[in-house]
């Protein structure tokens, strides 16, 4: 005989029905680095059997457990091993067969996106990184489940300014070559600072060095959640309060997250790897950081006070979450991507949130610069700047930091991207129009920073 | 925690039979009733019930689906979840 209490049953019903509570992704990281051979057809054919084998029942099992505990499991994802690393091996470089044959395989497993088109080249590059980037714009035209990332700097290497330059133009090209679906392509290109190799949300997951053969790791989410708890606490509670009760809310989207990969994990036969405790937005109303800044007390994101209700957020979600899990890795925080937070595009539209203050979100957020949509003809080298900005703050700050841009293809400030579904829809918010060219093509690296004299 | 163990919650206007139609569905499905509470909640019925599905011969997919169509059929929500969730949530 067991036990049970009607009051949590209707709170737990309440957060997936009314807040929209879900899990917002599985996603199994597998590695790839038995699949490197001279030939790049083998190389091919190795990487589509390894998937197939390991994720042939991701999406049957993930729905089994979705349906037990009635609880959304938005999406079902893979991440892979570098791919530059392995399509390296070849005699004669085809990264855009490469992507086609992921692409082909997240179709035929039913995930949503598949990540891992990536180069770590933070220090420098190899011939294969660079075959990899300079493939980018062609293979994410080509494929449309393919996700890539790039990682420029870190806190120990130093920011890689060539590799900077070169992805400024990758950006613009990537869009220029997606225009006909507002340049669709820079939304699943990512540059990273600091980038964790277990992340399992998209566009920046991939399977890391570091990592074992495969694990299952998980994504949770629940900004409604968090802002209906903020918005049912008396206005006057003070910070120590709201912290408590951004914990305690964190704590429960952490252990159900936990639950759900754990059983997965097991029905796969795979070692369940880390929990991201991320507050991902979507566009959905009311599941929106933006709406918890406004719970807290602003009168909408981007007011004077922001950067601080953020910091507090992410911090309180990390402190409540590392509770309910073992292991706890990922991103972890609070995302503030654009286009996919209801919230933000309205403060967006309306000119109250601008760049230089999402800039400024970045240094206490758990990302970085995340689905901003900027005017087309942006120059590559201004991208570059952003890019080198976002960096440099994560380089410093010894966080993870991210740029996620798309400069529109024929659209300028204050028209929109349309992208649908969870990438949402983006208003295209100014720039600073002053020239970066001769800064960013200086090229070299920007030295490793010292680690005392910490002012 | 015993995944053995389901929570169905049914919600919507009070009526004649929804326990017995609930019921009738679990004894078919050799579901073991081992507590059952029933409240008004803001002039909405409401009524939690906690099962054992160890001894069914049928699948948690198949008395959830058999069940979802009682709740149709009573014109009330109902939710089958297994009872590990609210454990997981609510335990420190």
């Amino acid at each position: 005989m067991s036990f049970f209490n009607e009051k949590s049953i209707i709170e737990t019903i309440n957060m997936i029905k009314v807040h929209n509570l879900d899990i917002r992704t599985v996603t199994l990281s597998l590695s790839l680095r038995d699949c490197c051979s001279e030939n790049v057809k083998d190389v091919g054919g190795k990487i589509y059997n390894k998937i197939i084998k390991y994720a042939k029942n991701l999406y049957k099992y993930a729905s089994e457990i979705e349906d037990e505990y009635s609880i959304p499991i938005i999406n079902k994802r893979i991440a892979v091993t570098p791919i530059s690393i392995i399509g390296e091996s070849c005699k004669e470089y085809d990264y855009i067969y490469l992507a086609k044959v992921l692409d082909e395989v997240a179709k035929e497993v039913n995930v949503n996106f598949i990540g891992g088109f990536s180069a770590l080249v933070e220090k420098g590059c190899t011939k294969g990184d660079l075959a990899l980037i300079e493939s980018i714009p062609e293979a994410l035209k080509q494929t449309s489940r393919v996700c890539s990332s790039i990682n420029l700097a870190s806190t120990k290497a130093g920011i890689n300014m060539d590799a900077i330059k070169k992805m400024g133009e990758i950006i613009k090209e990537t869009a220029n070559l997606t225009a006909d679906e507002d340049g669709i392509g820079a939304a699943k290109l990512v540059c990273f600072c600091n980038v964790p190799g277990d992340n399992p949300f998209m566009a920046g997951a991939f399977h890391g060095y570091g990592e074992r053969e495969c694990a299952l790791n998980i994504g949770v989410s629940g900004p409604g959640v968090v802002r209906a708890a903020v918005e049912n606490l008396p206005k006057n509670a003070d910070f120590g309060e709201l912290a408590n009760k951004i914990k305690q809310i964190a704590f429960k989207i952490t252990s159900t997250g936990e639950l759900a990969g754990r059983r997965i994990a097991e029905k796969m036969g795979i070692p369940f790897g880390i929990i991201d405790l991320s507050l991902a937005p979507t566009p959905a109303i009311g599941d929106s950081v933006a709406g918890i800044f406004q719970a807290m007390g602003l009168e909408h994101a981007g007011a004077h006070g922001t950067t601080a209700a953020l910091a507090m957020l992410n911090d309180a979600v990390k402190k409540g979450g590392i509770m309910a899990s073992s292991y706890v890795g990922g991103l972890s925080g609070a995302f503030i991507p654009v286009s996919e937070d209801a919230g933000m595009i309205e403060a967006a539209q309306k000119g109250v949130l601008t760049f230089d203050k999402l800039e400024a979100m970045t240094c206490v957020c758990s990302v970085g610069l995340d689905m901003i949509a900027i005017p087309g003809d942006t120059p590559a080298s201004t991208i570059s700047g952003m890019i080198a900005d976002e960096m440099a703050i994560g380089m410093i700050n010894k966080k993870t930091t991210a740029v996620r841009v798309i400069p529109v293809p024929n659209k300028s400030v204050g028209e929109r991207a349309i992208y649908g579904g969870l990438l949402g829809e983006a208003p295209i918010i100014p720039i600073n129009k002053l020239s970066s060219e001769v800064f960013i093509n200086r090229g070299g690296r920007i030295p490793a920073p010292i680690h005392s004299l910490n002012n | 925690m015993d995944e053995n163990k389901i929570i169905v919650t049914i919600s919507g206007k009070d009526g004649i039979g929804i326990v017995a139609e609930i019921a009738t569905v679990l004894a078919k499905y050799g579901v073991n009733i081992e507590d059952i509470r029933q409240t008004i909640m803001q002039g909405c019925f409401m009524m939690f019930l906690l099962g054992d599905i160890s001894k069914s011969k049928y699948t948690f997919k198949e008395i959830k689906e058999s069940l979802t169509q009682s709740g149709t059929k009573l014109g009330m929500e109902i939710w089958i979840q297994k009872k590990e969730i609210f454990d997981k949530m609510h335990t420190i």
